[in-house]
């Protein structure tokens, strides 16, 4: 995640179906070859990069700026992977009082730990008694700039 | 060995894994337009709503208790089924789709000391990547799994996979389970066996092979045989072509205007057709009735239905609907509130090779160039694009009042996260 509020362009993925790609063009004319065709790669798909398990991966829009400082701001969709093991220091979308909240996840020895990026916002301490559940651990944002 | 998974409560379970205070929660979904319970969460379950209840009757109850409602979100529905389907792919060389919420698992081939294992661990992974929790049942046979799939949600603590292998194992299980809830022992032989005093499906297991082949057929047999670890069912991996392809609603008012009822049918026909020629098939039957709101004891009751037998089987949407109307004019009745219509296409065969009819009239090669032309459009530019005039300008608004958003498939609806 970038600190700098305009990182690079994403477009948003198609996360319904793969792109079927060309897999040697020019087959059929009688003219020169086209010299490409041996080193033919298939484009790149988006998708093979910010979505590791397709089953696994869920779309969300965020509200609110408690995160503006890691560059993520209202309207960002972040892509949820509920596959991925929550880890100490991990960027996760959260349950947490009736909503779905996204915070910076420490796993500490005194209890979880929610860190917001934007001092405006308190860390939130969880008790151990307290219902809590990482719904997903987000590793990319997609967003226009 | 063969597994069977089923997900739990899966409509409901949906619905929870996109609003987690659903959690502990009694969750209702209804069928379309609202009428009736098709899915209940386990609270929902433990409040007595059975099955197939009418929404209407649930009022008292709704008051009383804090219960979740929801409209069907086939969309919804589908797409997690989707996923839970690819992830049963990852773990076993094959799968069979049984139906939106389970699979039979192929497990050939595959270690039965680490069978235990590789059941909880789909169960967890299931779980943790999709949010629905499933119940895995492992066993010799198709029939058997599905009773070791049905003890996992009885027991919590067998933690979503239950390895029903040793036959001590097996007849202390069948000694306890009832035989009507066996797969493949319908209602109609329930009423049988109760008469002989089978209860169990020990008691089942013990009649001998002469009765059973007298009474019940190669069918009741094959049960008696996969019950005894014997496995008869196969494992089908390509999906069968539907035996008998149906459209049915039930309305969110009574209709008593025939134009209205005729151009519910034609849309069924419709819909019908399609499904049909997905499938590539053709029907040699069909079949529509209406019906009357069974549940107002005000007015007068009325259930009609006619089938008619097609000299050449089609697939073809104008002839069908053509042939439906004609049928409904013949059972309609003025004065009726009816409040459920449906087509019911039988007969069916694959179209390839399908044989002439010497006395056909129909320009059959031009039709279906007609039908391909219009499928294909209604693929590109959204469903119901094309249709028969019959059909009237717009397919009738369903009530669904309480439907929840389309997480994953609109970028419009997708779930929204507080920063």
């Amino acid at each position: 995640m970038e600190s700098d509020p305009k990182p690079l362009k994403f477009f948003t993925p198609e996360a319904t179906e793969s792109t079927e790609l060309p897999l040697a063009e020019s087959i059929v004319h009688a003219g020169f070859p086209s010299p490409a065709d041996d080193f033919l790669e298939g484009a790149l798909d988006l998708n093979d990069l910010v979505i590791k398990h397709p089953e696994a991966t869920f779309f969300a829009r965020v509200e609110g700026d408690s995160m503006k400082d890691d560059g993520i701001v209202e309207g960002d969709i972040l892509v949820v992977d509920k596959a991925v093991e929550p880890y100490d220091g991990c960027l996760a979308v959260v349950y947490l009082d009736g909503e779905f909240t996204l915070k910076r996840v420490r796993f500490e020895a005194a209890g979880i730990r929610l860190i917001p990026a934007n001092p405006k916002y308190p860390v939130i301490e969880i008790r151990p008694d307290e219902p809590f559940e990482v719904w997903g651990v987000v590793n990319w944002v997609v967003k226009p700039v | 060995m063969y597994g069977l998974c089923d997900c739990n409560n899966f409509y409901a379970s949906c619905e929870r894994v996109f609003d987690p205070s659903l959690e502990g929660r009694p969750v209702i979904v209804l069928s379309n337009n609202d009428g009736c319970v098709i899915a209940r969460s386990n609270e929902a379950k433990r409040l007595g709503i059975a099955m197939g209840q009418p929404y209407y009757q649930l009022r008292d109850l709704m008051r009383q208790h804090e219960i979740a409602v929801f409209s069907a979100n086939f969309v919804l529905y589908g797409d997690m089924s989707r996923r839970v389907m690819n992830l049963l792919r990852q773990f076993v060389p094959a799968i069979e789709v049984y139906s939106i919420d389970e699979a039979f698992l192929d497990f050939t081939g595959m270690d039965t000391e680490s069978l235990d294992e590789q059941g909880h661990r789909m169960a967890r992974t299931i779980r943790q990547q999709t949010g629905i929790p499933v119940s895995i049942g492992i066993a010799p046979t198709k029939t058997l799994a599905k009773i070791a799939s049905k003890l996992c949600k009885r027991y919590p603590k067998l933690a979503g996979c239950c390895l029903l292998n040793q036959s001590e194992d097996i007849e202390k299980v069948l000694n306890r389970f009832p035989i009507d809830e066996v797969w493949g022992i319908g209602r109609q032989w329930k009423r049988l066996l109760e008469v002989h005093g089978i209860r169990t499906a020990q008691d089942f297991v013990r009649l001998p092979e002469s009765w059973i082949r007298q009474k019940m057929h190669v069918v009741g047999l094959r049960t008696w045989r996969e019950l005894q670890g014997e496995a008869c069912i196969g494992f089908e991996q390509i999906p069968t072509t539907k035996k008998q392809i149906a459209t049915t609603r039930t309305f969110d008012r009574e209709v008593e205007d025939y134009e209205e009822l005729h151009r519910r049918v034609a849309q069924y026909t419709g819909a019908c057709a399609e499904k049909l020629r997905r499938q590539r098939s053709v029907c040699g039957e069909m079949r529509v009735f209406i019906l009357t709101n069974r549940h107002n004891e005000n007015r007068p009751q009325s259930y009609e239905s006619r089938l008619v037998k097609l000299s050449v089987p089609t697939d073809d949407t104008l002839e069908l609907t053509a042939l439906a109307a004609r049928m409904l004019r013949s059972i309609y009745r003025k004065g009726y509130g009816y409040k459920r219509a449906g087509i019911v296409l039988s007969d069916l065969r694959p179209k390839e090779g399908q044989q002439c009819d010497l006395f056909d009239t129909a320009d059959r090669t031009k039709h279906t160039q007609l039908m391909k032309t219009v499928d294909a459009l209604n693929t590109t530019y959204g469903r119901h694009k094309i249709r028969t005039a019959a059909e009237g300008p717009e397919p009738f608004k369903m009530n669904r009042n309480h439907l929840s958003r389309r997480y994953t498939t609109d970028w419009n609806q997708i779930i929204k996260v507080k920063a």
